[in-house]
């Protein structure tokens, strides 16, 4: 409470008072100073190295876009699929989340066939969790491992009981 | 190179052998990273909330570099500039830029009409690689990328490309005149910013709210403001009103986001249930509590489907609700001046520099908040000698 019009203490107390000074003053304010020397006639397109979606909000392809994961495997089917639906749509982005966690399993298939185990320990950046937080993160293991161990224990017993009376 | 690679929630690595960006168009620039750090919004993705992930991308938003090659038209850089990246990408020449704002460009992302283009944030974003990594690639380089003066340090230029114009922008926004009352909900880097950035706008009171003790301890010093724990309060928006003598702050900003804590309701329909895109606590928070006639401003991020909050009572309150993406390029003469001027120093925020090599142990440290974590900052193979 003691800070309360303290003004004298707070390191560079309004000298963004003045709304001329603020960057975004007067909000409409407009500048050809971009540093841009391109129209937006005169951008050229960008060399594609493989096709991209498109958003159907988008009319054309813009002149840059990004080139980095092709839109691929099972995952890039359910892309194509979602990218058919505009971006007011639960039909674009709920696709696209199902996408994404396809396409995590399928990293893992592409690692093995790799033959590169993924190392997922350190992928999660489980040691630090063990050096700060050793004790919750022992606790959460062991809780963990009692949940699983009873479940597939419980489910066990009753396949047997099930295998003895068959009905 | 070395790279930061996505591959699935909460899995990341580095990748010793991702190939060299290339240039793509002659208006792009190749930067050799000297830092980079992981934003919270990085967050939003590693826990793979951001639609349109995929395995593979390279994230990273907030980056500085030296210019390594040139596209054919760059005519603003050459080789062995030190630049710092605003995390836009923007042409300069649509009719969102001439207007500065930066973050809503037209013409860098053709997989979403809503989202401008982010380096390393998703193909919603763009589908850029971001500079987690060696290099990146820099498109509209002429437009982008602001040469670092040589009294301003590394470590406070990498902060400008986000975190702390984000910040400004959105304490900017909220119009806050002298005299101002200003709550901020969220007490990570961005908060941070928005609290200290009140301040430059004639503010007398400034106050932050969050749940996590050593980051409102921090606040305390670093912002000079007042900072509250609301699992220590019956209701955040009742405190408020009480300590504002029944009237509200006039100003409430979200640097919260998605992943807010604070309401059962919001977290289990918009983290677990996903029926919402993102838990909009801190939005339901900032209308109910701020005055009436009064604004909220939301740079917290949230995803693109819809949110939960409490649009009767804004209107019956008559609120201003401003947002954006912040426009980097716009603020940075004037951020850049305050920091050679001596009101803020950006790097104070700075908990954690980690090898990009170590990666995967940076996102789980940041997102768990381990070791009072508020800023992990990344240092590619080489940069460690590298200091302006």
């Amino acid at each position: 409470m003691e800070l309360i019009n303290n003004k004298d203490t707070i390191q560079g107390w309004g000298i963004d008072r003045d709304p001329k000074v603020r960057p975004a003053y007067p909000m409409w304010n407009s500048t050809e100073n971009t540093g841009s020397h391109y129209t937006e006639a005169t951008i050229p397109m960008q060399e594609i190295k493989f096709k991209e979606l498109k958003s159907i909000e988008v009319p054309e392809m813009t002149p840059v876009f990004g080139q980095t994961v092709a839109p691929t495997g099972l995952s890039g089917l359910i892309r194509k699929f979602a990218f058919r639906y505009g971006e007011g749509s639960f039909g674009h982005w709920l696709p696209l989340i199902l996408a994404d966690r396809v396409n995590m399993f399928e990293g893992i298939a592409s690692d093995l066939l790799h033959l590169r185990v993924p190392n997922f320990w350190k992928e999660m950046g489980l040691n630090s969790e063990w050096k700060y937080n050793r004790k919750s993160f022992v606790t959460k293991s062991l809780v963990t491992t009692v949940a699983v161990a009873g479940a597939v224990g419980f489910f066990m017993m009753l396949s047997k009981d099930q295998k003895k009376d068959p009905v | 190179m070395l790279a930061m690679e996505y591959r699935g929630p909460y899995r990341v690595r580095v990748n010793k052998d991702k190939p060299m960006p290339e240039i793509l168009h002659p208006s792009d620039a190749i930067i050799k990273v000297t830092r980079s750090c992981i934003c919270g919004s990085d967050l939003h993705l590693y826990h793979g909330l951001v639609p349109d992930t995929r395995v593979g991308s390279t994230f990273g938003h907030e980056f500085t570099g030296i210019v390594e090659e040139i596209g054919d038209d760059v005519q603003n850089l050459k080789v062995g500039d030190r630049v710092l990246v605003p995390f836009n990408i923007s042409c300069g020449t649509c009719v969102f830029c001439k207007n500065e704002l930066y973050g809503n460009c037209s013409n860098a992302n053709s997989l979403s009409a809503a989202v401008g283009s982010i380096y390393g944030y998703s193909h919603t974003a763009g589908g850029y690689d971001g500079g987690q990594s060696e290099y990146v690639r820099v498109p509209y380089a002429d437009v982008g990328p602001y040469k670092i003066p040589d009294d301003v340090s590394l470590e406070d230029a990498v902060l400008c490309t986000d975190a702390y114009p984000t910040g400004y922008q959105a304490a900017e926004m909220g119009g806050i005149k002298e005299g101002d009352t200003v709550v901020v909900f969220g007490a990570g880097p961005v908060g941070l910013f928005a609290a200290k950035s009140a301040w430059f706008f004639g503010a007398a009171r400034v106050i932050v709210i969050d749940h996590i003790d050593y980051r409102l301890e921090f606040a305390k010093k670093f912002a000079q403001c007042e900072a509250y724990n609301f699992k220590e309060m019956d209701d955040p928006v009742m405190f408020l009103k009480k300590t504002t003598d029944y009237l509200g702050p006039d100003v409430a900003i979200d640097a919260v986001g998605a992943e807010a804590a604070g309401s059962a309701m919001q977290t289990i329909t918009g983290l677990k249930m996903k029926v919402q895109a993102g838990a909009a606590t801190a939005v339901q928070w900032a209308i109910n509590s701020v005055k009436k006639g009064g604004t909220v401003s939301i740079v917290g991020v949230y995803g693109p489907t819809a949110n939960l909050i409490p649009l009767g009572n804004a209107v019956n309150k008559g609120l201003t609700l401003r947002m954006n993406q912040a426009s980097v390029k716009r603020h940075l003469p004037r951020l850049i001046k305050h920091i050679q001027d001596g009101h803020i120093k950006p790097s104070e925020i700075i908990t954690h520099r980690i090898p990009l090599a170590e990666i995967a142990e940076g996102y789980h440290m940041f997102s768990s908040k381990l070791d009072n974590c508020i800023k992990p900052l990344l240092i590619p193979p080489g940069g460690e000698n590298i200091l302006h």
